[in-house]
């Protein structure tokens, strides 16, 4: 008879989330008791300290490196480096979000307990080592944001770009479950890692390592659903229909987050599970994934150029980056990891500092969002536009941005790998890119603004996150290094086999 | 003397001067103009200190500076110069106080403006000194951001048209230098050394020839934009013709000769054997340009585009000497460079200061200007001949060289290139007679102000080097020709190395 002994509950791994689910409670209950008030100053002050403490527990388990509640959480600096990523984004978040609501007599405790849930689930992605566990974190910051986008309750875009985003969500959430299904059949199990003895413990990593004769043909399909699941998050081409229109009619702070958030911790889950557990079958999802990338790549970028609204564009431009991010994922080396680690953090800054300045410019109900709007906003407000132009120039790709520095490291990591023609179609794309960038430049500098200029009222928290975004943008751009190195201290959970011979599709 | 890092003050003096200047109130433009030309000139002291320092003779980098800057990815900050650098480090350093004192009559904006030229003087500079891939790269971008802002907001007619054609040519071109690059560092990865971004490390990687044509052709479509080769020169009329004087200037006299620098520092540097393969079908289009330069510029009826044409041909005899593989040739060639950033840089702003007379640049409005300013019809005829290759002054000794290498090597060759110097005489004297001599037909033509102190200023020092080179080459040759020497011998000694890595294997 062996002998009972309790479960060891350690609660390290997830003590963040735990942290975002309780202040968001609080933050609740607060504003319940309180009541109503003309300046709801504490929900936003709440709502900061759960996210720098959460940040704070993240950081604290930093070099870390173990599994906790019977494998199914990762405690290790990949899921640290996300987390923190994901706590700062929901900082910036909420500031903005706190001004923009605020303009728009919008405010109510629901949004920042929802951001706060949204983080939570988007942590729990990067640290989930089961893929039930990773189901429940998409869904669980999934659902946050149906409603996020549809906060702005008089409006019809915003109602209708929910629907569309919650309808299609779900259809992508039942290939992922299909994809996790399918995994259970073939592995016998759901976890990611799985104990050293393959058949009390299993898991997808040690079924590879251990059988590695056997047939994996199922689980090479449920990868497949897999794909499609996370590739709908990421925005990746064909799964892209709903982010054009979900930018679009969600509150400029929330765009800005679902761009930065939802595409981290989406790609975080890829990185995980393609990149390390499914690395020995890359010769197996390689094919798929670079398909994806290049369809990716060239519909965001080519269809951004007609765009006539900024958050449709900007919307597009994301999909054109989620492109340009899997060509990391298809390197499946570290410097992949890394560089796309640096990628989706600076992204998300300039992404959020963006959409901060959009929101601001956008005014009242955002009636001011069509480019035209944007015609001398130089000449008007030249810090707003110098700003943004920071930002565009990073999401282009331009020294001495961060931007720059990102997709530097991400087309390396591929052309290490010998994908240099997949890099050729991304340095295609990356100059069609530049173009609509530039269109806005256009506008804001190079034309005259119609009409009188209205004054744009400018909140100091808003003012403060385009301040830190920008900032950020220049400084990881000029001294990219220690970003740099905490991301590739980051890849220390990936252990991928050094590359032998040559690589399953060559160069 | 070498105890003062004269290269590295040079180099960051203008950016620093910028960032000074972002502190003056925009109102005080009286101020930023002298601020404007006070950091200029500092910035050419310093770069005569440079020169001072610059050792004839010998063929290697001097006054290298290197530090460390990301060492995760082998990237460092390595400055120097050589024989091939120094007149182009001295030419733009020279030419950049006389930008600004042409610029005395911009009026709108006045504040951005000279922030944007120093930027853009600190971006040249870098282009010219670095010597690590990434610092280069970065720099070359740099350059692309304040130019593009300079045409669009200060430019005529047609400018917004023309600044983003200016800036998705060159984008375009350039990153496909970027993947070469990222080729390249990972091809540079020894059995021992981790990759670098190290030039002088990177110079005789061995590869195999179809990997070297590619790389070289990945960076022949950014220096071909930039130099501009014919058929991708299209941009070039636009840009110069609706740029400001003083980004017409630089955009003639230094912008251009990026890209005939880069040819010469990368493009045969890195790689010989597919260098010297090319090499004729590189002339023929070099002959081309000088040909086509030359008669589009005999037709055309506004003074600014006609230099700007004449630019394509004058870029042409550059190319043609640097690829005929001797070392008159390459001397000749990067003389030419010298010679061609004089002259041009002279008559741009000799157009420039019609244009601030008469607010037109249609030969037709003009016609015997030599009666009511008689200095500045002197001087134009000065650069005219000087721009012609008259023996005597600079514009000869560069284009002689490289006709006598062309004949040498390439025999018949030679003739239709001389038809470019023919040509050259008609189209420039054509419109010398044009604009000065002849009856005054046009009233406000009758009396215009001559040469104001500010001008005198500006081309006493231009005229005085345009004679003393024509005189007197030889203290500019002898510092170009080790470098030259040593550039000629890579390109015709070496050879493919045996031990070479096809595409596949590499990197």
């Amino acid at each position: 008879m062996p002998e009972f002994t309790p479960p060891q509950v350690q609660l390290a791994g997830v003590a963040p989330e735990i942290t975002l689910l309780v202040s968001a409670l609080i933050l609740l209950i607060v504003d319940t008791l309180i009541g109503e008030r003309p300046n709801r100053w504490f929900l936003p002050v709440m709502a900061t300290a759960g996210l720098v403490l959460a940040g704070a527990f993240a950081a604290s388990t930093w070099g870390d490196n173990e599994l906790q509640l019977s494998g199914a959480i990762a405690l290790d600096g990949f899921a640290s480096f996300v987390k923190i990523s994901l706590a700062v984004f929901g900082l910036l978040t909420v500031w903005v979000g706190r001004d923009y609501l605020v303009r728009d007599a919008l405010e109510d405790s629901e949004f920042y307990a929802l951001v706060l849930l949204a983080v939570a689930g988007m942590m729990l992605m990067a640290a989930a080592a089961d893929l039930i566990i990773m189901f429940l974190a998409l869904e669980t910051f999934s659902i946050a944001l149906y409603v996020l986008v549809a906060f702005k309750s008089g409006s019809l875009t915003s109602q209708e770009s929910a629907m569309k985003y919650f309808l299609l969500g779900a259809f992508s959430s039942a290939f992922f479950l299909l994809g996790i299904a399918l995994t259970y059949g073939a592995v016998g199990s759901t976890a990611l890692y799985g104990g050293r003895d393959p058949v009390s413990e299993p898991g997808i990593a040690s079924f590879l390592s251990t059988s590695p004769t056997a047939n994996t043909g199922l689980l090479v399909l449920a990868t497949g659903f897999l794909i499609i699941g996370l590739g709908f998050k990421i925005a990746a081409v064909p799964f892209h229909a709903w982010t054009p229109d979900a930018y679009q009619g969600a509150p400029s702070p929330i765009t800005g987050f679902m761009a930065a958030g939802t595409k981290f911790a989406a790609f975080a889950a890829i990185l995980r599970l393609f990149d390390a557990t499914l690395f020995s079958l890359r010769a197996e999802w390689r094919p798929l994934v670079i398909a994806i990338a290049v369809a990716t790549m060239i519909i965001g970028s080519v269809l951004a150029v007609v765009q006539d609204d900024i958050k449709r564009l900007l919307a597009y431009s994301s999909i054109a980056h989620a492109g340009f991010i899997l060509t990391a994922v298809i390197a499946a080396n570290d410097r992949g990891v890394s560089g796309a680690l640096f990628y989706l953090a600076t992204y998300g800054l300039a992404v959020l500092g963006a959409f901060a300045v959009v929101s601001v410019v956008s005014g009242q109900d955002e009636a001011r969002v069509r480019l035209a709007g944007y015609k001398g906003l130089f000449f008007d407000h030249p810090a707003l536009a110098v700003a943004l132009t920071l930002f565009l120039l990073s999401l282009a790709g331009v020294p001495v941005t961060a931007g720059f520095f990102g997709k530097l490291v991400v087309f390396g990591a591929a052309v290490q790998a010998s994908y240099s023609w997949v890099v050729a179609i991304g340095v295609i794309t990356s100059a069609i890119a530049a173009f609509f960038y530039l269109k806005i430049m256009v506008r804001m500098y190079l034309e005259e603004s119609e009409g009188e200029s209205s004054p744009l009222p400018i909140g100091r928290l808003a003012a403060g996150v385009i301040a830190i975004t920008a900032v950020a943008t220049i400084g990881f751009g000029v001294v990219p290094g220690p970003l740099l190195r905490a991301a590739e201290d980051a890849t220390m959970f990936f252990q991928p086999a050094p590359e032998t011979g040559q690589a399953p599709l060559g160069g | 003397m070498n105890d003062l890092p004269f290269l590295d003050l040079t180099l960051f003096l203008p950016l620093v001067g910028a960032l000074v200047m972002v502190l003056i109130p925009k109102r005080w433009e009286a101020l930023l103009r002298l601020a404007a030309l006070v950091v200029t000139t500092a910035t050419f002291v310093a770069s005569l200190g440079v020169l001072a320092s610059f050792e004839s003779g010998t063929p290697g980098f001097q006054q290298v500076t290197e530090l460390s800057w990301i060492p995760e990815w082998g990237i460092g900050y390595i400055t120097g110069v050589d024989g091939v650098s120094l007149w182009m480090i001295m030419l733009t350093t020279f030419l950049m106080p006389l930008c600004i004192l042409t610029s005395w009559t911009i009026k709108t904006q006045v504040k951005p403006y000279f922030i944007l030229l120093l930027t853009l003087e600190t971006g040249m500079l870098g282009v010219f000194s670095s010597l690590d891939m990434f610092l280069f790269y970065v720099f070359w971008e740099a350059v692309l951001v304040p130019m593009y802002f300079l045409i669009g907001m200060w430019g005529h007619g047609r400018r917004v048209y023309a600044a983003m054609k200016f800036f998705l040519f060159t984008l375009a071109g350039s990153l496909f230098m970027l993947l070469s690059i990222l080729y390249l560092y990972f091809a540079s990865q020894g059995s021992a050394a981790a990759p670098t971004f190290d030039y002088r490390s990177l110079v005789g990687t061995p590869l195999a020839l179809e990997v070297q044509i590619l790389l070289f052709l990945g960076f022949f479509a950014s220096f071909a934009v930039k130099v501009p080769l014919v058929p991708l020169h299209t941009w070039l009329p636009d840009a110069h013709t609706e740029a400001p004087t003083a980004g017409s200037v630089m955009l003639a006299a230094v912008l251009l000769k990026m890209g005939a620098y880069g040819l010469i520092r990368f493009g045969i540097a890195f790689f010989p054997d597919a260098a010297r393969l090319l090499a004729p079908a590189i002339i023929a289009l070099a002959i081309v340009g000088i040909l086509y330069g030359a008669l589009i510029a005999i037709v055309q009826h506004d003074v600014k585009r006609l230099v700007a044409y004449s630019s394509v041909a004058h870029l042409g005899f550059v190319v043609l000497g640097l690829f005929v593989g001797t070392i008159q040739g390459m001397s000749g060639g990067i003389l030419q460079m010298l010679n061609h950033g004089l002259s041009t840089g002279a008559l741009f702003l000799l157009v420039g200061a019609l244009y601030d007379r008469r607010h037109t640049r249609e030969i037709s409005e003009f016609g015997g200007l030599a009666r009511s300013v008689p200095v500045l019809a002197g001087i134009f005829l000065i650069v005219v001949l000087s721009s012609l290759g008259l023996p005597g002054l600079n514009g000869f000794a560069g284009e002689f060289l490289v006709l006598l290498a062309t004949y040498q090597s390439y025999g018949w060759w030679v003739i239709p290139a001389t038809f470019g110097i023919v040509l050259a005489a008609i189209y420039l004297l054509w419109a010398y007679q044009r604009v000065f001599h002849g009856a005054v037909s046009i009233e406000a033509n009758r009396n215009l102000e001559d040469f104001r102190m500010r001008e005198y200023v500006m081309f006493v020092p231009l005229v005085a080097l345009i004679v003393a080179i024509g005189v007197y080459p030889k203290p500019f040759l002898e510092r170009i020709e080790p470098s030259a020497k040593q550039i000629v011998r890579q390109l015709n000694d070496a050879s493919v190395i045996p031990e070479t890595r096809g595409l596949a294997e590499a990197p």
